[in-house]
């Protein structure tokens, strides 16, 4: 059987159809699975296209956020109240790649992409997946992006998460080697809320450090309850590597991306530059 | 295998086409319909050479499914002169010798007439991501970011 294009009108029948048959992928975007079909990688199939307009939908006004699935890196970047994020949107391709690359996509890009699922992490998102017919099911990203190595299936209809409450207390950096639009080496996304004065449930999350972006769990014991200070600072970068497991591609090599990963959360967390 | 229609409007006048189901809109553009100003380089979205505008926007045509374009407006390079007076940024291209084997041009300036209708006045920094996803092997770029910031400087200059 030869490739075939279906049109989904709303997330349900979407869902259900990805639900029946293992041979659909859904079109987000298509930065990623055009790639496939043009290199002939994806020729045996069904290609499914989503026209709900829901799935494309920010709603970031409140203290609660939530982005459809189908929104676009440039669409979190004309949205001021995502301010936040506009470094993560900013450092993921180029601005073709970023009109069209969505947030949906990112939670299935392979290592070294997902820039932005690793925010999501350190966010604490929760990611909806409708799975069939029925209603979409909050997942936590971190059991997401575990089962999404299993090769788990489903409808992504949004993530939602509490907006920072104060926006220093988030930060994010991509390490590349080419400027501006290089593939991550690593990148960190931390949350630390109240770090002006003593952190409570630091989330430190790195991409590229394991075969999916992973939580930095010593580093975030490293950190809570401590002040920002240059103790704490060092203890991070003591717990740094804990739970990693990076690997060796064209970007970089395991033992790089290992030598390099403290030094990096260390200027992240003390607000230096590169 | 069957094809199906797509209709769009492309620089302008409405053209239809056949297309395979997983088409691309550069193949269909170069192959269904004698376009050829966008450029086929990896077919990755690595390269930039296939970029067009959709609906304004800058979107890379080789990661564009075909069918998806139904109904939109779709902007290539052969539609940026208007009848024998070439585009502002062409201009600036040829006075800044910024295209040397040609190739990445009209992604190049694709990408410069995408940057400079959203951003009339643009830093150099602003420049350099506004092409940041158009590669170039001959120039070393500094003569396209040259010819992008004096095309902002003359912009609604037409010459003759
Ligand atoms: C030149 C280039 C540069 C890039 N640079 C970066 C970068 O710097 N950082 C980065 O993170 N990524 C990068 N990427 C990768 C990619 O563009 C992004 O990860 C993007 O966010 C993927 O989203 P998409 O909508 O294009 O995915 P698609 O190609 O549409 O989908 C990818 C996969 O996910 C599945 N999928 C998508 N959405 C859903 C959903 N809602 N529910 C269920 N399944 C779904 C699809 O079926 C498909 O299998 C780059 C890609 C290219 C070509
Ligand atoms: S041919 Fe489309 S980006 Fe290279
Ligand atoms: S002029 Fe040759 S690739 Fe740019």
């Amino acid at each position: 059987m030869a490739l075939q294009v279906r049109v989904a009108t709303t997330m349900a029948e979407a869902a259900g159809i990805l639900g029946s048959d293992q041979r659909t992928r859904l079109l987000s975007g298509g930065t990623l699975v055009m790639r496939d079909i043009n290199e002939g990688r994806f020729l045996d199939g069904t290609l499914l296209r989503l026209t709900d307009p829901a799935y494309h939908q920010i709603n970031a006004s409140g203290a609660r956020v939530e982005l459809g699935a189908g929104a676009t890196m440039a669409m979190v970047l004309a949205n001021r109240d995502l301010a936040f994020l506009h470094p993560v949107a900013r450092a993921i391709g180029g601005p073709a790649i970023r009109q069209m690359a969505t947030i949906g996509g990112n939670l299935f890009a392979a290592t070294p992409y997902g820039d932005f699922a690793v925010a999501l992490l350190a966010l604490d998102a929760q990611v909806m997946v409708q799975s069939g017919y029925g209603s979409a099911r909050a997942v936590a990203i971190e059991e997401f992006l575990n089962a999404r190595e299993r090769g788990a299936s489903g409808l992504v209809t949004s993530v939602q998460f509490a907006k920072p409450q104060n926006a220093a207390d988030f930060r994010f950096r991509k390490v590349s080697r080419v400027k501006p639009k290089g593939v991550s080496v690593m990148s960190i996304a931390v949350h630390l809320p109240n770090s002006a004065s003593r952190i409570g449930q630091a989330r430190v999350a790195y991409g590229a450090m394991a075969p999916a972006p992973v939580r930095a769990r010593g580093v975030e014991r490293a950190l809570e309850g401590k002040p920002l200070d240059a103790a704490a600072i060092q203890a991070a970068k003591a717990a740094a590597l804990e739970g990693t497991r990076p690997v060796t591609d064209a970007i970089a090599s395991d033992w790089y991306r290992r030598e390099v990963a403290p030094v990096h959360l260390g200027r992240l967390l003390a607000g230096e530059g590169r | 295998m069957a094809k199906s229609p797509v209709q769009f409007r492309l620089n302008g006048s409405d053209r239809a086409t056949f297309v395979d189901p997983g088409d691309n809109l550069l193949v269909t553009l170069r192959r269904g319909l004698n376009e050829f100003g966008p450029k086929y380089g990896c077919g990755q979205g690595a390269c930039g050479v296939c970029t067009v505008l959709i609906d304004g926007e800058p979107h890379l045509s080789c990661l564009t499914l075909a069918v998806a374009c139904e109904g939109r407006h779709v902007e290539t390079v052969s539609g940026m002169a208007d009848g024998p007076n070439l585009h502002p940024l062409q201009n600036a291209f040829m006075d800044n010798f910024a295209a040397q084997c040609g190739f990445c041009t009209p992604g190049m300036l694709m990408a410069a007439r995408a940057l400079l209708e959203r951003n009339p006045n643009p830093t150099r920094e602003e420049v350099i991501e506004g092409i940041a996803g158009n590669i170039c092997r001959c120039t070393g770029y500094e003569p396209i970011i040259t010819a992008i910031l004096a095309a902002a400087g003359n912009r609604g200059q037409r010459q003759a």
